[in-house]
């Protein structure tokens, strides 16, 4: 066993480490993808200058083929970009759901010209795409969305509402599921568009979070038309192209570089529990102990992953376990260490609070991953049916015309 | 990147499997819960023809002089099996204490008979309800003979002769000693347990003989050396047993109706059992690391084997534990084989110390790294 790059791999991290020395920017770090408090265009602009040199060098999609702008790269190569690119201080937070989901899906679904059109533009930072999939009554179950959309001569006008579209406001275009036929069974009437977020009936309100910042959005479809020819897959078999993007969105989700047992071991050296650093009280000691352990198993787990996509194998289904463990985590760990500080744990004035108030902004932030991209208890049940092979959920909804179907709130 | 066991590691584990699945179902260690046996001789005779006992002796010892890796996958398969056997004893303590530091006659003496099974050691280190420590060892080494009494010592009454941790009142310093427990200043009550799947004794020694072993000066180091490797191995074990119950709840949770479903179809088990899972693959990437650092003799050894031992220990109780509550009532019963893991969980889980002071040597490892 050992974490030695093949030759291959280590010629290619030496001339990224190059590529990223000639060109990355140690400038300030601009907000993470649900955070930002209010998305200034300086902070898109600079993203937009990364995510062209990235691509132009063929970093922006390493896995992609050559044929959509990508270095036709392995898996294996791909992290090892990301874990070099780490290194520096790069803007992100912009195109992600666009290269991770839309496109993907595009790619799958959408024709040759379409493509052409679309995926470079996306790839190099000039256009931003955001996922319209989500609605008031339709966020696990997201198969169950009411915004409808009825043909017209060659387009489609798309009635409804959106909501928690993350960077709506900010995108160029958007991959949506709308429901073409509430007669049949609710996955059956479904059919799936691409559509410019510049359309006329477009109405995108910023939703503001609980922690503070505005990155989601409610977005309202009045009268919208859409050409046929954005439809991707048939009519009908929207569910079937959403699948697409959902399982590309289990690919690309994860929670962001968060304060870990390290910082935590930090601020229990710093704060005194009766008038002794906290760091040699046993509980403290037993918590640290419990999230290194979560977090190494994390580490190690992504290593085995690695390692059979390095040997050009599938990864096991232990890749699975990652947000059910980081997203409850990072909310636990805040809250603990928020706990040793006592009265002061309150405070989140990073000028004044422990460690400028990370902890803080992780507890606030937190509660959002622990739902964003699957909630705790989806993820649960996606690994228990789909890793260990227990049954669906009973479902009273599938033999039901969708318009039968009871609702709630 | 290569963090995987290779394919001849893969095959023995295949081949270890087997031989358990034909020779070591659960009703193997039923025997020897009801009955006054202290472990399994077919069994045992079986892993040491495949040549198992020796698996990490150097060959000129009589042993097969592979590494850690091939231990682990070993330690895997017989805890999934829950085989009432005293190869974490023997193996996993006794023969790599001697390994590590036996003298070259103590390893000439010692080795070949544990390499062909012909002895089975085990490793003696508590005394007391209180956790050792380096100061609360009383067990004296003076003059070639020890004093004193271990208890629980693990297997002890099936085993032949014991690494025992004692205090050299010449220098005051931990020491090991090996001694022969068939001498008649031995004296052994056989105890009882919360596993008798297991057999676990209380040691007397008056005037007992012992050999000296050479440690150095690492004093106690020595024992936390042994215990580092014995955790990492041990804790495959666990992980083994832990997916075991992991398997015999899902299979329970499919065939089980209640209120017209499958049991499984209901969340608060699915939901369980996925956390099943998911503490299982935790314990097990992270005893991958250890296993790692075994293997190569890593400087992040201490670290990473505390780290495998608490989620190991961890993964394994609420697996046993849950798959019991997954079963109902008869899962409670004598009749279940639910309890074999159940019971083996908290033996192998406090074997060689609680995950409180494994917590606490993790974060010992951190504060020492200074990582934060
Ligand atoms: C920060 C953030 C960013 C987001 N960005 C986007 C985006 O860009 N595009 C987009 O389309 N959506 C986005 N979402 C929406 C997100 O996908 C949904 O919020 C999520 O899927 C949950 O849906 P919901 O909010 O309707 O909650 P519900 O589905 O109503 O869930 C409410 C509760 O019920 C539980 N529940 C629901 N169904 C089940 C079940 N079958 N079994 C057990 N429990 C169940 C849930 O786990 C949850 O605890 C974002 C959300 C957040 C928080």
């Amino acid at each position: 066993m050992d974490f030695n790059d093949t030759k291959e791999e280590a010629d290619f991290r030496e001339e990224v480490k190059t590529w990223l020395k000639e060109n990355a920017s140690k400038g300030e770090k601009v907000g993470g993808r649900y955070d930002a408090i209010d998305v200034q265009e300086d902070a898109l602009s600079r993203a937009r200058d990364w995510q062209a040199k990235k691509a132009e060098a063929g970093y922006a999609a390493i896995t992609w083929p050559e044929e959509f702008g990508g270095l036709g790269g392995t898996a294996i190569q791909s992290v090892i970009y990301s874990q070099e690119e780490a290194k520096y201080n790069v803007p992100t937070g912009f195109f992600e759901i666009g290269l991770g989901m839309c496109i993907p899906t595009m790619m799958a679904w959408a024709t040759k010209e379409q493509n052409e059109r679309f995926v470079k533009p996306a790839l190099y930072g000039e256009e931003v795409w955001c996922q319209l999939f989500s609605e008031p009554s339709a966020g696990s179950d997201v198969a169950g969305v009411r915004t409808k959309a009825e043909k017209d001569g060659d387009d489609w006008i798309i009635n409804g509402q959106k909501v928690w579209t993350s960077g709506a406001h900010f995108s160029d275009f958007g991959i949506i599921v709308v429901r073409t036929d509430p007669n049949v069974a609710k996955h059956k009437g479904l059919s799936f568009f691409f559509l410019d977020m510049k359309s006329e009936g477009i109405e995108v309100k910023p939703i503001r979070q609980l922690s503070g910042g505005a990155n989601f959005n409610e977005v309202f479809f009045t009268d919208v038309r859409v050409p046929d020819s954005q439809r991707l897959g048939d009519v009908g078999q929207g569910w079937k192209v959403a699948l697409t993007t959902l399982m590309n969105e289990r690919l690309a989700i994860g929670v962001p570089k968060s304060a870990d047992y390290s910082s935590l071991t930090r601020a229990a050296k710093e704060v005194d529990l009766n008038d002794q650093p906290a760091i040699k009280n046993d509980l403290v000691r037993s918590k640290i102990a419990d999230w290194y352990i979560q977090a190494e198993g994390l580490k190690y787990t992504k290593m085995r992953t690695l390692t059979a996509l390095s040997k050009g194998e599938t990864p096991g289904p232990e890749s699975s376990i990652g947000k059910i463990v980081s997203a409850p985590k990072m909310q636990d760990l805040a809250s603990f260490a928020m706990d040793l500080q006592g009265a002061a744990g309150i405070i989140n004035d990073s000028e004044i609070a422990l460690l400028h108030s990370i902890f803080q902004s992780q507890w606030l932030s937190a509660a959002g991953y622990r739902i964003a991209g699957g909630t705790d208890e989806i993820l649960r049940n996606i690994v228990a049916e789909r890793v260990l092979g227990l049954p669906q959920d009973v479902r009273v909804d599938k033999a039901v015309p969708f318009n039968e179907l009871p609702s709630g709130r | 990147m290569n963090f995987d066991f290779s394919e001849d590691q893969k095959m023995l584990k295949e081949q270890v499997s087997k031989f358990l699945s034909d020779n070591c179902s659960l009703d193997v260690a039923r025997d020897i819960l009801e009955s006054d046996k202290t472990y399994s001789e077919e069994v045992w005779r079986g892993l040491v023809d495949l040549g198992l006992t020796g698996t990490a002796i150097p060959e000129e010892y009589g042993g097969l002089g592979l590494g850690a890796l091939e231990l682990c996958v070993v330690a895997e398969e017989l805890g999934r099996a829950a085989a009432p056997v005293p190869f974490s004893s023997s193996v996993y303590l006794g023969t790599e204490a001697i390994v590590k530091y036996g003298t070259d006659s103590q390893k000439e003496k010692w080795l070949p008979k544990l390499a062909v099974g012909e002895l089975i050691s085990t490793f003696a280190l508590p005394e007391t309800n209180s956790e050792p420590t380096e100061k609360n060892i009383k067990t004296t080494f003076s003059n070639g003979k020890i004093n004193g009494r271990k208890i629980p010592v693990a297997d002890g009454s099936c085993s032949d002769i014991a690494i025992v941790v004692v205090k050299n009142t010449d220098n005051d310093h931990i020491a090991l000693t090996i001694v022969d427990l068939t001498s008649e200043y031995v004296k052994r009550n056989q105890i009882s347990t919360l596993d008798p799947s297991r057999d676990h004794a209380e040691i007397i020694f008056e005037n007992s003989d012992a050999e000296l072993m050479d440690t150095g000066d690492e004093g106690w180091g020595a024992i936390e050396n042994i215990l580092n490797s014995a955790a990492v191995l041990m804790a495959f074990e666990q992980i083994g047993g832990a997916e075991a119950s992991l398997n015999m709840a899902k299979d329970y949770a499919l065939d089980r109706y209640a209120f017209g479903r499958q049991i499984g179809s209901y969340q608060a088990i699915k939901h369980k059992l996925a956390d099943m899972y998911v503490k299982i693959e935790l314990a097990r990437s992270n005893s991958y690391y250890g296993a790692m650092m075994l293997n190569d003799g890593g400087a992040d050894l201490k670290i990473a084997a505390a780290a495998s031992r608490v989620a190991a220990t961890d993964a394994y109780n609420f697996a046993a534990q849950e798959s019991i509550q997954t079963h109902g009532g008869i899962g409670f019963t004598w009749e279940a084989d639910t309890q074999f893991f159940y019971r083996r969980s908290q033996v192998l889980g406090l074997a060689l110390g609680s995950s409180i002071t494994w917590k606490n040597k993790l974060v010992n490892q951190l504060e020492e790294k200074n990582i934060s």
